[in-house]
């Protein structure tokens, strides 16, 4: 028996974590099979992570330090440059605005429901499973930081994985890239939907998808919101290499998030699912941009009575003529352009379209808004300026028109 | 490459401070999941547990204790995973057990030696892990004896550098 012992003892051992491992996996579709052992799991991070957040923290110290105080040189320079980006970006994010404002709008009339990102948690990436076979990343926050099981994470260039396993500091995230995990995607121009999954070598690929469909490289890819777990719209990737032959299609996408190289991201806490809004106050136009950069002449001495309103006004979508304006006005804004038989309005879009001198359109019905005044110019919440349509600007005619003079407006769309 | 057969009277066994036994393996689980941070490939050719698994049987030579720094290395491994316990465990059970066994018959101080026994080990060790991932858990892994090769290879190389590094933590017995 002696001779045998030993043999005994190994089989013994693989025996026991063979038991282990079949109760584990029986319990796998009733319940998360990370539970059946949370206690060994719980203290091999506690072990290992602390370490881990020290050194990236040391690291990111060092590296902190240098950028703040030694790497000055160019910075100037490089203000400069970000000076110029923000200012095309806010130009950009004008035109956007529209866009999503237009969207809602639609959207809000179907009755359709939209998640939106309510709210994150900024958390660096401390380590990973160190396995081939399972792509995990960890998390330097967790339950204590709002983090829960089954919370996406988001990186600044699109989405990055889902949360699965949380302790009061740290949390394991499951990369899309695992085979285990599963995304529900769209495809931004075809409009295809399909499951994007891991491969065992980290590669992304479209599950499912037909052979005869019509699918290009380089088109982006979305999240779709079908998984209950990501926002729509999220970016997920680019396809990649289309592979023929067969039922189906070989489609790889690359990953929008740098998914090897992980340092900061967002675990999204908080979604909230509401009708899309239509009325948006705080955004910036166009012509305010444009304003604070095109040059100005003073201001004309206010002709009518005091008390007269002053301020402009957008209502309908459509600047209103001011009819007495104070040097101080509020929301008054010195005009820019030269007088034209009409308003020169500045769309939302960033492209100056003339339109006929409008007064006050009819408003539209709240609970039918953009469909009100003819000319598709009327949002109803003083978002949608005029946007120049094939039939010139004699097409634009909301319900009422009357002369003014030629004047920008802007200022806070009334409510 | 000089690979010999020690007799009985030869062998030598080696013991290790507690301290040790512990930070060593600790050591290499925590780099096995933090280097990846900055070579994402690591985690595809190396296997830093696994390595310190062979040192730990070869050195003590003794069977049980090999089995069980294999299962409890391989278990802690498996932790940092999603995936059940046991897959790595017992892949690193039969290893230590396997590197214990051969460190009786072998002279494990040589370079040659070393490089083979880790050669082989690490196949050993991935066919079994395989074999449990694909029959047992039905995971979807692809199966590439080229990179095998050359993930065994560079572990047998890494090995003979930690090898030599560690040998200066060993007591006689």
């Amino acid at each position: 028996m002696g001779r045998y012992r030993n043999v005994s003892i190994l089989a013994a051992a693989v025996f026991i974590q063979l038991i282990g491992l079949a109760y584990q996996i029986r319990k796998q579709p009733s319940k998360d099979s990370q539970e059946s052992s949370r206690l060994i799991r719980v203290w091999t991070i506690s072990a290992i992570t602390p370490f881990e957040k020290i050194i990236v923290r040391l690291q990111t110290g060092t590296a902190n330090l240098w950028h703040n105080y030694v790497y000055l040189r160019g910075v100037r320079q490089e203000n400069r440059d970000l000076k110029e980006q923000l200012e095309q970006l806010q130009l950009e994010q004008v035109r956007l605005q529209q866009d999503a404002t237009q969207a809602r709008r639609l959207q809000a009339l179907l009755g359709f429901k939209e998640q939106f990102i309510d709210q994150t948690v900024a958390a660096q990436v401390i380590g990973s499973s160190g396995s081939e076979q399972s792509r995990t990343v960890y998390l330097d926050k967790g339950s204590d930081a709002g983090i829960r099981q089954g919370m996406p994470v988001i990186s600044a260039h699109g989405i990055v994985g889902k949360v699965i396993l949380v302790q009061p500091t740290v949390s394991q995230v499951l990369l899309i890239s695992d085979q285990t995990s599963g995304v529900g995607t769209i495809l931004e121009q075809s409009r295809l939907q399909g499951v994007l999954k891991g491969r065992t070598s980290g590669e992304l690929v479209l599950d499912k998808v037909m052979s005869e469909e019509d699918v290009k490289a380089g088109e982006r890819v979305l999240t779709s919101g079908g998984d209950q777990i990501f926002p729509k719209g999220l970016p997920v990737g680019t396809i990649g290499e289309v592979k023929r032959g067969g039922e189906f299609l070989e489609v790889h996408v690359k990953p929008a998030a740098s998914l090897n190289h992980l340092e900061e991201v967002l675990v999204i806490t908080k979604k909230q699912e509401r009708e899309p809004e239509t009325a948006r106050t705080s955004s910036i136009r166009a012509s305010d941009i444009l304003a604070q950069r095109l040059p100005s002449v003073p201001d004309k001495p206010a002709e009518s009575a005091p008390g007269t309103q002053a301020s402009g006004t957008v209502e309908g979508g459509i600047a209103k003529p001011v009819t007495a304006a104070p040097p101080a006005a509020q929301g008054t804004v010195k005009p820019n352009l030269p007088p034209t038989s009409g308003t020169q309005a500045i769309t939302h879009t960033g492209v100056s379209a003339t339109t006929p001198p409008i007064s006050k359109p009819a408003q539209p019905k709240a609970a039918n808004p953009g469909l009100g005044a003819a000319g598709t110019t009327s949002s109803g919440n003083g978002q949608g300026l005029s946007r120049p349509t094939p039939g010139g600007a004699n097409s634009q005619k909301p319900a009422t028109t009357t002369p003014a003079p030629p004047q920008i407006q802007t200022g806070d769309t009334p409510q | 490459m000089a690979v010999s057969y020690t007799s009985r009277e030869q062998i030598e066994v080696y013991r290790f401070n507690w301290a040790v036994a512990v930070a060593v393996p600790l050591s290499a689980i925590f780099l096995q999941a933090f280097v990846p941070r900055w070579i994402p490939s690591f985690s595809t050719y190396f296997d830093l547990p696994l390595l310190v698994v062979i040192f730990f049987a070869m050195a003590r030579r003794s069977q049980v204790m090999g089995l069980i720094t294999g299962a409890v290395i391989g278990l802690v491994q498996d932790s940092l995973t999603p995936h059940p316990l046991g897959m790595y465990g017992i892949a690193k059970t039969v290893v230590g057990y396997g590197a214990s066994s051969l460190g009786v018959k072998l002279d494990v101080e040589s370079v040659g030696t070393r490089l083979l026994v880790t050669t082989g080990f690490y196949v050993v060790h991935q066919v079994i892990y395989f074999t449990i991932a694909r029959v047992l858990v039905g995971l979807d892994l692809h199966w590439s004896w080229s990179r095998e090769l050359v993930a065994a290879v560079a572990n047998a190389i890494l090995g003979v550098i930690l090898f030599t590094l560690m040998d200066r933590l060993k007591q006689r017995a």
